[in-house]
C-alpha cells in the first residue's frame, strides 16, 4: 500500500511533464521563430492560441503531485522542499511570471510594453522546466538527505545530473510543443505553419534524443547508482520504450501522421518518468525507503480513496475538455454564432414575489434566533442554513425586475452633493 | 538544528504577503461564477441582451482573475514546503488530505472554466449554462477543503503525539470531524460574496458618478450590489458565531482580540485604544458587553492574557487592531447593504444620492481590507503556535538560508503582478460595450 500514492504522484508528474511541458515548450517557440516560412508574429500567435482552453487544467497536475507527496510522504517532502529550496523557488517565480505574462499578452495587442511581457514569458517558459528538472536531478542523484535543509543548498541542484535533466526537460517540452502545434496547424489547414512546426518537431526530437544519450553518459559518471537502475531490469525496459516511442514519433511526423505522433511523443516522455521511478526503487531519499517514508495506514487509505473518488469525477471532465478542444470546438474564430434563442420577458407575478418575501423574512428571523440566541448544536446548523436561504431569497427579490427597463431606469443620480 | 530567529520573522512576512495576494482573488473564485451564471440564466429566460452582454464580459474577467488565482495558489503550495518543511514533515499526513481533495476541486474548476469561457457561441446555450455549474460547485468545495486545514491548525484533532512523532493519524476526523472549521467556512464563504460583490460594484458606481448611467451600468451595479448586500448584514451574525467559537476553543486568542489583561467577571468591551501590556488605554469602555457577546451572560468570566505564560501570548495590538478594523468595516458594509436593499425593495430603483455611490466606490477596497484583517486576526491570533498548542511556529520554519532574497524577489514579483492585474482590468473596462439586441 505504501507504493500506491507514489504511483499517483508519478502519474501526476508524467501528466504535468507532457501537458505543461508542451505549454512551456510553446514559449520556447515564441523565441525561436526563425527560420520559418511564416513570419514571427503569426508563429507566436499560433503558439499562444493553441494552449488557451487547456492552460489552467494543465497546471493543476503539479499541485496535485505536490499535495499527494506531502500527505503520503511527509518527511521526504519536508527534506526535498528545504534542501532544494532554490530551484523550487525559481520554478515558483517562473510559474507566476509565466501565468501573468500569458494573461497579459492576450490582451496587449500592439500596446507598449509588449516586448517586455513577451520576454518575461519566454524566459519563464525556459527557466521553470529547467529548475524543476534540476530539482529532479538532485533527488535522482541522491543529493537530498533526510532533514531540514540538511543537504547542500547549491550543489544539490547545480551538478552534472541536474543540469542535464534540466536541459532535457526544456528540450522535450519544445519537442512536445512542436508536435502538438504541427498537429493543430494541420487541423486548421494552415499549410505553411504546419511545415514550419513539422521541421521544428523533427529538429527538437533529434536534439532531445541526443541530450538523453548524453545524459546517460553523464549519469554513469556522476550518479552510478542511478545509472545502474536505468540500465537494469525495469529501468532498462522503460528507457527502451522511451527510445522506441521517440523514434516512432520522428517517423510519424516525417510522414505527416500528426494525430498518432501526439500519442507517441507523450509516451516517450512519460516512459522517462517511469524509468526514473523504477531506477530509484525502493529508495526515495538516501537511507529512506518508500516504506519508511510512507505516512500511517489511515492516511494512505484516505489518499487512495479520495483519489479514486476524485478520478471518477475528473476523468470524464478531462475527457470532455480534451474532446471539445481537440475537435476545435473551443477555437476562438468562426463559430456557428449560435445566438441565444430566447423567450420574451416573462414578468413574475406578484404572488411569487410575496411568497419570496415571506420566505426571506421567516428565514431571517429563524436564522437570527437559532444562530445567535440559541447558538449551539443542531439548532445552530439549522440557523446557518436559514441564513443562507434568506440570502438567496432576498437576492431573488431584489433582482426580480432587473430586466425591466423601468425598474432601475429611474435611477438618475441627484446632481447635488 | 537551531534556526536563526530572523528566518522566522521573514518567513512569516513572506507567508502573510502571499496570503494577502491570494485570498482576495479567491473570493472571485467563490462568488464571481455564481454572478456570471445568474446573468446568463436570466438572459436565457428573458432574452435580455444587457444581461447576456454582462455575462460575456464578466466571464472574461473571471478567467483572467482565475489564472492569477492559480499562480498565486501554486506559490502558496510551494511555500508550505519552502518555508515550513518541519511542519509539513510532521503533520503532512494529518492534514495533507485536505489539499489532495482540493486538488480535485481545482481540476474541475479549471476544466469547466476553460470550457465555459471558450465555449461561448460554440456550445448550445443550455449546455453552456450547464457547464458553468461545476465551476460554482468547485468554488465552494475548493475553499471548503483549505479551510478545513486551517480549522485543524487552529483546533488540532485526529492524531496522537508520542515523543514528538505523530501516531494514529486519522485525516478524515482531523479535517471534517473538527468542530472549529464550520464557522470559518461559512464566514469566509459570505466574505467571498461580499468582496466579489462590492469589488465588482466599485467601477460601476464610479461610472454612475461620472455620468455614465446607461442601462448596462445600472444592471451591472444592481447585480453586483445585490450580491454583496444580501451577504453583508448576515455576516455580522456569522461573525458573532465565530467569536463565540473562538471564546470557547481559543480563549487566549479572544483575550488578545479584546486586549483583556486580567481574567475578569462581567468583562467590558473596549473600542479603539491601545493595549499597554496590562490593559487597554484610551479606548471607549462598554461595561459587560464582552461577557455578553462571548458567553451570552453579562456576568460571565472571560479568561485574560495573564492566565498563560508570556511566551504564549500573540502580538496583542496587531490582532486587536486587525479585529477592530474588520468589525468596524463589517458594520459599515452591513449598513450600506441594508440601505441598498431598502431602496431597491421599497422604491424599486437604485438609490439617488451621490453619497451612496461614493460609499459604493469605497466599499470594494474596504471589503478587501476587512477580509485580510480577518485573516490576520485568525492567523496572528494563533501565534506563537502553528498548530495550536502542539507545535510552535519556531519549530516549523525552514533551516535554509537566503530567505531575505526570496522575500525581496517575491515582493517585486507581486508588485508586478498587481500592476499587471490592474492594467488588465483597466483594459477590459475600455473595451466598448456592444449590446447585441438579438432576442
Ligand atoms: C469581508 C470580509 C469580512 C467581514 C465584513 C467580517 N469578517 Fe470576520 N473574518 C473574515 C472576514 C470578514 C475572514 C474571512 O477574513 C475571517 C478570517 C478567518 C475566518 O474564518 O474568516 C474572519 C475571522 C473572524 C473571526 C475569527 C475567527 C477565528 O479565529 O476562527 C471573528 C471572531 C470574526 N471574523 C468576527 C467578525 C464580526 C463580528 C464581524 C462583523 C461585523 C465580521 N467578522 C465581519
Ligand atoms: C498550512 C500551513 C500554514 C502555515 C505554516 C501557516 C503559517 C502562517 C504564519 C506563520 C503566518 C504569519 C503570522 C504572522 O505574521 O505573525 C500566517 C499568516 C496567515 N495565514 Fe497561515 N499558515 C498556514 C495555512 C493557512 C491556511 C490554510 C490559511 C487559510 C485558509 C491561512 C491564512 C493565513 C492568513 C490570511 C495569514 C495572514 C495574512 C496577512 O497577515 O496578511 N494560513 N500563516
Ligand atoms: C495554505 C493555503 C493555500 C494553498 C496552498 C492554496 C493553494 C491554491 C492553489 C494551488 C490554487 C490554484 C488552483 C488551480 O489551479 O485552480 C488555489 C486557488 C484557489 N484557492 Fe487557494 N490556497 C490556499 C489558501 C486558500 C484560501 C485561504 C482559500 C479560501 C478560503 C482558498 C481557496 C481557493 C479557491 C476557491 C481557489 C480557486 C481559484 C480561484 O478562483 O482563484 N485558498 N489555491
Amino acid at each position: 500500500m505504501a507504493e500506491v500514492p507514489m504511483v499517483f504522484i508519478l502519474a501526476g508528474l508524467a501528466a504535468y511533464t507532457v501537458l505543461a511541458g508542451a505549454d512551456f515548450g510553446a514559449g520556447l517557440w515564441m523565441l525561436l521563430t526563425r527560420p520559418g516560412r511564416v513570419g514571427p508574429a503569426v508563429t507566436r500567435d499560433h503558439a499562444r492560441h493553441a494552449m488557451g482552453p487547456v492552460w489552467e487544467a494543465n497546471h493543476v497536475w503539479l499541485i496535485f503531485a505536490l499535495a499527494v507527496c506531502w500527505t503520503a510522504y511527509p518527511v521526504a517532502f519536508g527534506s526535498i522542499a528545504s534542501t532544494l529550496a532554490v530551484p523550487l523557488f525559481i520554478a515558483a517565480v517562473g510559474i507566476i511570471l509565466r501565468g501573468a505574462s500569458y494573461a497579459l499578452r492576450g490582451q496587449l495587442g500592439g500596446a507598449r510594453g509588449r516586448h517586455l511581457v513577451e520576454a518575461l514569458f519566454v524566459i519563464s517558459s525556459i527557466l521553470t522546466p529547467f529548475a524543476l528538472g534540476a530539482a529532479v536531478g538532485g533527488i535522482a542523484s541522491g543529493r537530498v538527505p533526510v532533514g531540514n535543509a540538511a543537504g547542500n543548498l547549491v550543489t544539490s541542484w547545480l551538478n552534472p545530473t541536474s543540469v542535464v535533466i534540466g536541459a532535457l526537460a526544456v528540450a522535450t517540452g519544445g519537442h512536445l510543443a512542436a508536435v502538438y502545434l504541427a498537429a493543430d496547424a494541420h487541423r486548421l489547414g494552415e499549410r505553411s505553419l504546419e511545415a514550419d512546426f513539422r521541421a521544428r518537431a523533427l529538429g527538437s526530437g533529434v536534439v532531445a534524443g541526443a541530450l538523453a544519450l548524453t545524459g546517460l553518459l553523464v549519469v554513469r559518471v556522476d550518479a552510478p547508482a542511478l545509472y545502474d537502475g536505468l540500465t537494469g531490469d525495469g529501468g532498462a525496459i522503460m528507457v527502451g520504450i522511451s527510445a522506441a516511442a521517440g523514434l516512432a514519433t520522428l517517423m510519424l511526423v516525417w510522414r505527416y501522421r500528426f494525430g498518432m505522433s501526439r500519442a507517441t511523443a507523450a509516451l516517450a516522455v512519460a516512459a522517462i518518468v517511469a524509468g526514473w521511478a523504477l531506477a530509484q526503487r525502493p529508495r526515495v531519499l538516501p537511507g529512506l525507503s518508500i516504506e519508511q517514508a510512507a505516512a500511517g495506514r489511515a492516511t494512505l487509505l484516505a489518499v487512495i480513496v479520495s483519489v479514486a473518488v476524485g478520478a471518477a469525477v475528473l476523468v470524464p471532465s478531462l475527457f470532455l475538455l480534451f474532446h471539445l478542444y481537440l475537435r476545435g470546438r473551443l477555437d476562438p474564430a468562426a463559430g456557428p454564432g449560435a445566438a441565444a434563442r430566447t423567450r420574451p420577458a416573462s414578468g413574475r407575478d406578484a404572488r411569487h414575489r410575496t411568497a419570496q418575501a415571506v420566505v426571506a423574512a421567516a428565514t431571517l428571523l429563524a436564522g437570527v434566533v437559532l444562530t445567535s440566541v440559541i447558538g449551539s448544536g443542531w439548532p445552530l446548523v439549522l440557523g446557518v442554513v436559514c441564513l443562507i436561504v434568506c440570502a438567496v431569497a432576498t437576492f431573488g427579490l431584489v433582482t426580480t425586475d432587473i430586466t425591466e427597463e423601468g425598474s432601475n431606469g429611474r435611477a438618475a443620480v441627484r446632481r447635488d452633493g | 538544528m537551531p534556526v536563526d530567529p530572523d528566518y522566522l520573522w521573514q518567513a512569516r512576512q513572506m507567508q502573510a504577503l502571499s496570503f494577502a495576494v491570494h485570498i482576495p482573488l479567491v473570493c472571485f473564485g467563490i462568488a464571481f461564477p455564481a454572478m456570471v451564471l445568474f446573468c446568463e440564466w436570466r438572459s436565457l429566460r428573458t432574452g435580455d441582451p444587457v444581461l447576456a452582454t454582462l455575462a460575456r464580459r464578466w466571464s472574461k474577467v473571471m478567467l483572467a482573475l482565475f489564472a492569477v488565482g492559480v499562480v498565486t495558489g501554486t506559490i502558496l503550495s510551494f511555500e508550505l514546503g519552502l518555508l515550513w518543511p518541519q511542519f509539513m514533515a510532521r503533520f503532512g499526513e494529518v492534514f495533507g488530505l485536505g489539499f489532495t481533495l482540493e486538488g480535485f476541486s481545482f481540476f474541475i474548476e479549471a476544466i469547466f472554466i476553460g470550457i465555459y469561457v471558450y465555449g461561448w457561441d460554440r456550445l448550445p446555450p443550455r449546455l453552456h449554462l450547464l457547464c458553468g455549474v461545476p465551476i460554482v460547485v468547485a468554488g465552494v468545495t475548493g475553499s471548503l477543503f483549505v479551510i478545513a486545514v486551517n480549522g485543524w491548525m487552529n483546533h488540532p484533532t485526529g492524531f496522537t503525539m508520542r515523543d514528538g512523532v505523530v501516531v494514529d493519524a486519522d485525516p478524515w476526523s482531523a479535517l471534517f470531524g473538527n468542530s472549529y472549521f464550520w464557522h470559518e467556512f461559512v464566514h469566509m464563504y459570505f466574505a467571498g460574496y461580499i468582496v466579489a460583490g462590492f469589488a465588482v460594484a466599485t467601477p460601476y458606481a464610479w461610472a454612475m458618478l461620472r455620468g455614465r448611467r446607461g442601462r448596462y451600468e445600472r444592471t451591472a451595479l444592481t447585480v453586483a450590489m445585490s450580491t454583496a448586500a444580501v451577504a453583508a448584514p448576515l455576516q455580522v451574525i456569522v461573525g458573532d458565531w465565530a467569536a463565540r467559537e473562538v471564546a470557547q476553543h481559543q480563549p487566549v486568542k479572544l483575550a488578545a482580540l479584546e486586549g483583556l489583561g486580567q481574567t475578569t467577571r462581567g468583562a467590558p468591551e473596549h473600542l479603539g485604544g491601545w493595549y499597554n501590556g496590562h490593559e487597554v488605554v484610551y479606548g471607549i469602555e462598554i461595561p459587560r458587553l464582552l461577557s455578553l457577546l462571548a458567553l451570552h451572560d453579562p456576568n460571565g468570566t472571560v479568561m485574560g492574557l495573564n492566565a498563560v505564560g508570556a511566551d504564549e501570548v500573540p502580538p496583542v495590538n496587531v490582532v486587536r487592531f486587525a479585529f477592530q478594523t474588520m468589525v468596524g468595516i463589517g458594520t459599515l458594509l452591513a449598513l450600506l447593504g441594508l440601505l441598498f436593499l431598502y431602496v431597491r425593495l421599497r422604491y424599486r430603483r437604485l438609490p439617488r444620492s451621490r453619497w451612496f455611490y461614493r460609499a459604493a466606490v469605497a466599499a470594494g477596497p474596504l471589503s478587501i481590507v476587512a477580509l485580510i484583517a480577518g485573516w490576520v486576526t485568525t492567523e496572528v491570533g494563533r501565534q506563537p503556535w502553528v498548530v495550536y498548542n502542539v507545535m510552535r511556529t519556531t519549530e516549523a520554519v525552514t533551516g535554509a538560508s537566503g530567505i531575505p532574497v526570496g522575500y525581496g524577489t517575491l515582493v517585486v514579483v507581486y508588485l508586478g503582478l498587481a500592476a499587471a492585474v490592474g492594467w488588465l482590468l483597466h483594459r477590459f473596462s475600455r473595451v466598448p460595450v456592444e449590446v447585441h439586441d438579438d432576442g
